[in-house]
């Protein structure tokens, strides 16, 4: 079998580059370290999951469906993405070209424990996102490729995978904001105005 | 015993009341009963209908639809009640307004076994974990619990599954 490359980025300077970049785009994270790496500059764009696990794909659909003058981009670790993993397919047949899903992926359930995931045993979500009829679909493991996929991501105009291998490093926390249905409202009244409570 | 259903007509009472509160997206896996219902919704383009691979898929594209200001529902049959009750967290921490739309299996003259132990435990689960149940077994009051359960849900922020019955449905004969 072929040597497998490792993750060697960061994954909070990923995403710091994709916070710089992320213009007006609406953002779902998944539960546990994208939560938090997103909490690192929190905005009412941005809608956390806490829980749910599985459920950011299809929650950014689902927003890419309702606003699709919007790019919506979906930021979820490997664990949460193959818990859904469902959604590919689902995705890929409805095809919203305004949809990016991008996967923080450092092979391992950090949260739990660090666990190895399907990644780090050769799953290739790339692959997955290709099948499932992805029109832009890859893998970025180096800086450069990096900062071409962060303009991708947030300016495309097709349905877009990235799947970002990064290391196993881990962060405290860095959100106290945690009450759902306050991440709920602020994200709707900041995006539909007073229509939000009608 | 009859078992020959007439031609149903709560189907396209289904479809009008989601027209009438303004529903734009529909989530589901298919069940025999709400092929017409699908149909309908279908052959809608103002319909954003998409098909899914598992019912907790719905539960989180719908919360995504309300995130962007559209109002859907979630059509499927009891078992995939039991696909959903971890995505349903995710509905009651966040208050998000639901409408399922559950064609029940495994709980009148049942013929298939393996229905009963999710058909008879689908109100029981809903409730456990928060959601409203309300019900309709006849076709003339279909149309107006869907229309309350509607109403309820998106002025509520809160979910609410309607459990159609199985006798609306019918009966299939199993005796040869
Ligand atoms: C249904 C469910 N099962 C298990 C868990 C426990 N859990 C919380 S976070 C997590 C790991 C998430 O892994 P990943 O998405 O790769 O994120 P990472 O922490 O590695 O960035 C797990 C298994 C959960 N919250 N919900
Ligand atoms: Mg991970």
């Amino acid at each position: 079998m072929m040597e497998r490359r490792q993750g060697t980025m960061d994954r909070r300077e990923v995403v710091a580059s994709m916070i710089k970049g992320r213009g007006d785009a609406l953002i779902v994270t998944g539960l546990g370290s994208t939560c938090y790496d997103f909490g690192t500059e929190d905005h009412p764009n941005t809608f956390y999951l806490w829980g749910g696990m599985g459920a950011a794909a299809m929650l950014g659909l689902g927003l890419a469906l309702a606003q699709p003058a919007r790019r919506v981009v979906v930021v979820t670790g490997d664990g949460e993405m193959l818990m859904g993993f469902g959604a590919f397919a689902t995705i890929g047949a409805k095809a919203p070209k305004n949809l990016s899903l991008v996967v923080i992926d450092n092979e391992h359930y950090s949260e739990t424990g660090m666990q190895p995931t399907h990644t780090r045993r050769g799953i290739d979500l790339e692959g997955v996102a290709k099948a499932c009829n992805f029109p832009s679909a890859e893998t970025v493991y180096t800086e450069a490729e990096l900062a071409k996929s962060v303009s991708e991501i947030f300016g495309g105009t097709e349905l877009l995978f990235r799947d970002i291998k990064v290391n196993t490093k881990r962060y405290p926390m860095s959100l106290r904001l945690r009450d759902g249905a306050h991440i709920k409202n602020r994200f709707r009244e900041n995006l539909l105005g007073s229509k939000a409570f009608d | 015993m009859t078992t020959e259903a007439p031609a149903r007509t709560w189907p396209r009472d289904i479809y009008d009341v989601f027209k009438q509160v303004g529903i734009e997206q529909i989530a589901y896996v298919p069940d025999a009963g709400h092929a017409q219902l699908i149909r309908d919704c279908e052959a809608d383009n103002a319909m954003n209908v998409v098909s899914l691979t598992t019912e907790e898929e719905g539960v989180a594209m719908l919360a995504g639809g309300w995130l962007g200001g559209k109002r859907g529902a979630l059509l499927m049959q009891s078992s995939g009640v039991g696909n959903c009750i971890n995505m349903l967290s995710v509905v009651m921490e966040s208050r998000f307004p639901l409408l399922m739309i559950v064609t029940m299996r495994g709980e009148w003259g049942e013929f298939n076994p393996w229905q009963l132990p999710m058909g008879q435990s689908t109100g029981k689960v809903l409730e456990d974990i928060g959601v409203y149940v309300q019900r309709a077994e006849r076709p003339d009051e279909v149309r107006d619990v869907v229309h309350a359960a509607a109403q309820m849900t998106f002025s509520s922020n809160r979910p609410i599954a309607v459990l159609l019955g199985q006798r609306l449905i019918g009966f299939k004969d199993w005796s040869k």
